[in-house]
């Protein structure tokens, strides 16, 4: 009877209460389960959340000796010295560019062979020809540079040979900075194009095959039925990773471009993250190259939350 | 059903197709193959033919020459005890978190799954993480290779996806009969995951086989240095051009057939394994498209 002259107010209470106690009760059945993950979060917590923290040494004068909390607050100023600094703008431009050719150039090449992949109808060919374009995903960025630079060495390199015997003039390609993004970018895709298919090809494999017989029926030729059901059906795959990409924007590989690196490309290869090595580390400006770090970061996560944005705009699925 | 009749330009979209495919697969392995070819090849034939895939005359001089020295014995020791070790020591972490993250039931297991996905949009970038690394004293020791990558974030969410699938009537059953959590995981999830187990354990492994830049950024000392540096060193060594380089300009510069053992040397346990992956990996790396 007592239950009936609750007020309202009381009641919310009563359920408040009952709620916490029971999500208490949760918990402490699943202590277990928290010690599991405890290991898991203080490593997130350390070296994952802890440098974020350690950010703020972008706005102070660092000293190793003196620590975050003994050294000299200045304000904005790396980030000033940053963006005044001559060579901002070509690192920014270089960025760029490497981006760009990630985008227009690399990222429609895992689209086109799984297209094409998806054609075949000998399932061994089909393996075969998987297994080997899979293979360069697995080797380290020292391994991919190193076969690169055998093969384009000057004297003795394979790809000089080649060009000499034809009467070509030899090129250096490891010097030169003409030639420094087309090889970033054939690295890239020789690496990273034919794994880059599992995920279009499996995409692939949800289509309706009805849909093709009715195509063929209609008399669309192969061509055709790629463009009209293949592509349409991969559209939320590519869109998404699309956006991933986008939000890799400026992380284009730091040990890759650093093994590419050298004095004589420096004007068309130093990137974000090399700089940051570079003055960071070899020449022990923490606080300066934390800014540059920073203020790459923070672009990545701008645009990330942008392309996701846009995605949503555009009715299409977002990534979180 | 009837056969469908195969028109001409189809025949033609064949032809084009498979020979573009097989000339895509041929291409992606040459520079393999030529440097496999070159590394037991004599110097004298590499100097005479130049595109060498094939060498007539087979010569173990490049590996004699490589294996004389203890200097490429104590690199792949490196790298074999990082590689076990390491990839034990992720898979011990990853394991544990991924399945307490796998509890339905888990108060607060949104906000800390967003925790570890913000970390996959968002670091602390290259200078604060290696303060941290310094600070908790990792420099100049192997665990610098090891502790600071303990959880790929990737890899942890791959495997959460594979054991939210787990159908959970099993776990029930097992708590049940008074089995407590760990034994849960370790008597039951584990053994029926060993698919998802060993794909991303393989994960691990190549990713500390090949690891490089934290070698680079946290080991001064050489003789801790893994295979990948080891290579690094041999393949531009005293050619002077690269930053990195300028440390070891008074070493005669190696032959091209030691540069290609080398490569092969450091790359051989990857293609060993590579069988094994390959029968896993595809289906690992479609677990890590599913939204986490």
């Amino acid at each position: 009877m007592e239950t009936t002259t609750l007020t309202a107010k009381e009641e919310a209470k009563q359920v408040k209460k009952m709620k916490r106690s029971e999500t208490w009760r949760r918990v402490k059945r699943n202590k277990m389960i928290y010690l599991m993950i405890l290991p898991g979060l203080i490593y997130f917590l350390i070296y994952k959340y802890l440098p974020m923290y350690g950010l703020i040494i972008s706005f102070q004068d660092y000293k190793p000796y003196l620590g975050i909390f003994g050294s000299e607050w200045v304000g904005l100023e790396h980030f000033n010295r940053l963006f005044t600094s001559s060579e901002f703008w070509m690192i920014f431009k270089n960025t760029l560019v490497l981006f760009g050719l990630q985008i227009f150039i690399y990222f429609p090449i895992p689209i086109i062979i799984s297209l094409m992949l998806n054609e075949v109808r000998h399932s061994f060919f089909k393996r075969g020809v998987q297994t080997l374009i899979y293979i360069p995903h697995f080797m380290s960025w020292v391994v991919i540079v190193s076969i690169s630079y055998v093969m384009l060495t000057l004297d003795g390199g394979i790809v000089n040979a080649i060009l000499e015997t034809l009467g070509f003039q030899k090129v250096n390609f490891l010097l030169n900075d003409d030639w420094f993004r087309p090889m970033y970018i054939l690295q890239v895709i020789w690496r990273e194009a034919g794994w880059g298919t599992i995920i279009f090809l499996a995409a692939i494999t949800a289509v309706d095959p009805q849909l093709y017989e009715a195509a063929r029926m209609d008399g669309a030729n192969r061509f055709r039925q790629m463009w009209h059901i293949t592509l349409p059906a991969i559209r939320n795959v590519i869109i998404v990773l699309l956006i991933l990409k986008i939000g890799d924007v400026l992380e284009l590989g730091f040990e890759h471009v650093y093994l590419l690196l050298n004095s004589s490309n420096r004007n068309v290869a130093e990137i974000f993250d090399t700089y940051v090595y570079v003055a960071g580390l070899q020449q022990g400006q923490f606080s300066y190259s934390t800014a540059v770090g920073f203020f790459k970061g923070a672009v990545g996560l701008v645009m990330v939350v942008f392309a996701n944005w846009l995605a949503k705009r555009f009715n299409e699925e977002g990534i979180y | 059903m009837a056969q469908q009749r195969i028109s001409a330009g189809s025949r033609v979209f064949d032809f084009f197709n498979y020979f573009l495919l097989a000339l895509l697969a041929l291409i992606t392995v040459l520079p393999f193959i030529h440097v496999v070819g070159s590394s037991f090849a004599t110097s004298a034939e590499i100097a005479r033919t130049k595109f060498l895939l094939f060498p007539t005359e087979f010569s173990l001089q490049a590996y004699k020459y490589i294996f004389s020295t203890d200097t490429i014995f104590r690199a792949l020791g490196v790298s074999v005890i990082v590689t076990v070790g390491g990839t034990l020591w992720s898979m011990f972490f990853s394991t544990l978190t991924a399945y307490g993250l796998s509890r339905r039931d888990l108060v607060g297991r949104r906000v800390i799954n967003f925790l570890i996905v913000f970390t996959l949009l968002f670091n602390g970038g290259m200078i604060p993480t290696f303060l941290v690394v310094q600070q908790t004293g990792l420099l100049d020791s192997l665990w610098a290779l090891i502790v600071p990558v303990t959880i790929n974030a990737f890899n942890m969410i791959i495997l959460r996806s594979f054991f939210l699938n787990l159908p959970q009537g099993l776990e029930e059953s097992a708590k049940i009969d008074g089995a407590n959590d760990f034994s849960i995981l370790f008597r039951i999830v584990i053994p029926i995951s060993l698919p998802a187990i060993a794909t991303i354990s393989l994960f691990y492994a190549v990713t500390y086989w090949n690891t490089y830049m934290h070698a680079i950024l946290y080991l001064a000392d050489a003789d801790k240095w893994p295979v990948q540096v080891l290579l690094r060193q041999i393949v531009v060594l005293a050619s002077g051009m690269n930053y990195d380089a300028e440390a070891y300009t008074d070493v005669p510069p190696p032959e091209v057939t030691v540069k290609m053992a080398t490569i092969v040397v450091a790359t051989v346990p990857v293609l060993l394994v590579y069988p094994f992956l390959q029968k896993y990996f595809a289906k690992g790396a479609l677990l890590g498209s599913v939204k986490g």
